[in-house]
């Protein structure tokens, strides 16, 4: 759907049309605004593989997660195969991307041990920031990060990590009991205090992790798709059909910038709560 | 606009559904990357910036043990220099003192040599004149005696008591002479 086809609507409006719906979400025959609904998040597979009786769909989002990944490999090899004490641009990069996460999640947060975590942060942070950035990546603009499956994934990943730690750092017991009973409060506290933070520590971390990333990315792609489908919607030979596609369309230009900030910032988030995780199961709290 | 299409066409709506495959192939997709990185790309870089550090921290430490080393260096060039001065002094008082001594001996030597020669010589001459003195008492003894005979018209050449005579004279004569040395 092009804008040829939007302009040989000639003289008519679009939404007096007969059959005016630029988007096949909008359903019935009204002609109203056809908002973009939770659909625009669930694709069919381009194919399906059956491995011991579960199904693999390569859905849109699976295959530009794959995409993704093997880019990751392919740049990272590439750059930090045969490293040079003077580096050159490209290693330039990768090296600022390695000490950001360095000195500013992993030593920032755990302190000296961190630096055995890097590798697992670094990985972290580049992976959800390539799960994200897809949604302004063109023509395929989708943040594979809005289907909470792949924060889920992640969340699982970084639970059993941090439980571990804690078990194995501060002893199977005395990990739950540090955690429950933080020194230095007056004793009917800890009757509310342990409860909530048993919960919020084991069961609630995951949850809210996952639930961050992917209500960003979720709405984010929801914002960016209203104006993207009102550019098209709105436009017509009139001033408030021209006025109204060119807002929606600077508003979605706009958004998409944000956006581009946006993901870097949860990927960020993500990976520096995964260090704080890490962190607090070192060292119990004082 | 394909996806838009395949999108009516998915299943339900429910953007909450943790379908087990999808979970599955992030897991896979993490891991892969993961261990991907941690195996093989981040170790070198980890490597190098070590590597960087070390060289970076080396070549301070580098410069700091130079700056000690010509520390040291010009500490002992000034020792050294001082030391230098101090035996120059030393050997230049030395060669004072030889030549004071050198001098004084040399001195020492000549005036005895002279001491010596002057010796001899007033021996040379206090031998000379008593030879002299013992020739002339000899002679004028002679004179007298063959003067006086002649006066007298005798020999009195081997008389004994010429001889006396002439001895007493002589004597005489002597204590004379020295008196007037003493006098003069």
């Amino acid at each position: 759907m092009g804008v040829s086809s939007v302009l040989a609507a000639g003289a008519v409006r679009l939404s007096e049309e007969a059959n005016c719906h630029l988007v096949p979400w909008g359903g019935g025959s009204d002609c109203g605004f056809p908002a973009p609904s939770s659909e625009i998040f669930n694709f069919s597979p381009y194919g399906t593989l059956a491995i011991a009786g579960q199904e693999f769909n390569f859905t849109k989002p699976v295959v530009l997660a794959i995409i993704g990944s093997i880019f990751l490999i392919v740049f990272f090899l590439a750059v930090f195969r045969k490293p040079k004490l003077v580096p050159g641009r490209m290693q330039s990069v990768g090296e600022y991307g390695y000490t950001f996460i360095r000195d500013g999640v992993a030593r920032e947060v755990i302190g000296k041990e961190g630096d055995k975590y890097v590798p697992f942060l670094f990985s972290l942070f580049f992976f959800v920031w390539m799960l994200n950035i897809w949604g302004i990546i063109p023509f395929a603009q989708f943040p594979v990060s809005s289907r909470i499956a792949w924060p889920a994934a992640l969340a699982l990943v970084i639970w059993p990590i941090y439980m571990w730690l804690g078990m194995r750092h501060q002893g199977p017991v005395k990990y739950f009991t540090n955690m429950m009973f933080p020194p230095g409060l007056p004793k009917p506290i800890y009757l509310i205090l342990a409860p909530i933070e048993l919960v919020s520590n084991v069961l609630i971390r995951p949850v809210t992790l996952t639930i961050r990333l992917f209500a960003n990315m979720f709405a984010g792609h929801l914002l960016l798709t209203i104006f993207a489908v009102a550019t098209f919607y709105l436009i017509s030979p009139s001033l408030v059909g021209v006025l109204g596609s060119a807002a929606s369309f600077v508003m979605s230009v706009i958004l998409t910038g944000f956006e581009a900030f946006i993901q870097a910032l949860q990927a960020f988030i993500f990976t520096l709560l995964a260090a704080v995780y890490i962190s607090t199961s070192l060292h119990a709290e004082h | 606009m394909s996806w838009v299409i395949a999108a009516s066409e998915g299943e339900g709506a429910n953007v909450l559904a943790l379908p087990l495959y999808e979970i599955i192939i992030a897991l896979l997709c993490f891991f892969i990357v993961f261990g991907a990185l941690a195996k093989f790309a981040l170790p070198n870089i980890k490597k190098t910036l070590d590597e960087r550090a070390d060289a970076i921290e080396g070549g301070i430490k580098r410069a700091e043990e130079a700056q000690a080393e010509a520390a040291r260096l010009a500490d002992d060039y000034r020792q050294q220099l001082a030391q230098a001065r101090e035996e120059g002094a030393a050997i230049r008082a030395q060669a004072q003192a030889d030549r004071t001594a050198i001098i004084e001996e040399a001195r020492t030597e000549a005036a005895a040599a002279a001491a010596m020669v002057t010796a001899r010589a007033e021996a040379q001459l206090t031998a000379d004149r008593a030879q002299t003195i013992a020739s002339l008492r000899h002679e004028v003894g002679t004179l007298a005696v063959t003067l006086a005979g002649k006066v007298v018209g005798e020999s009195l050449t081997d008389d004994a008591r010429a001889q006396a005579t002439v001895e007493r004279f002589i004597s005489d004569l002597e204590t004379q002479a020295s008196s007037a040395e003493a006098g003069a």
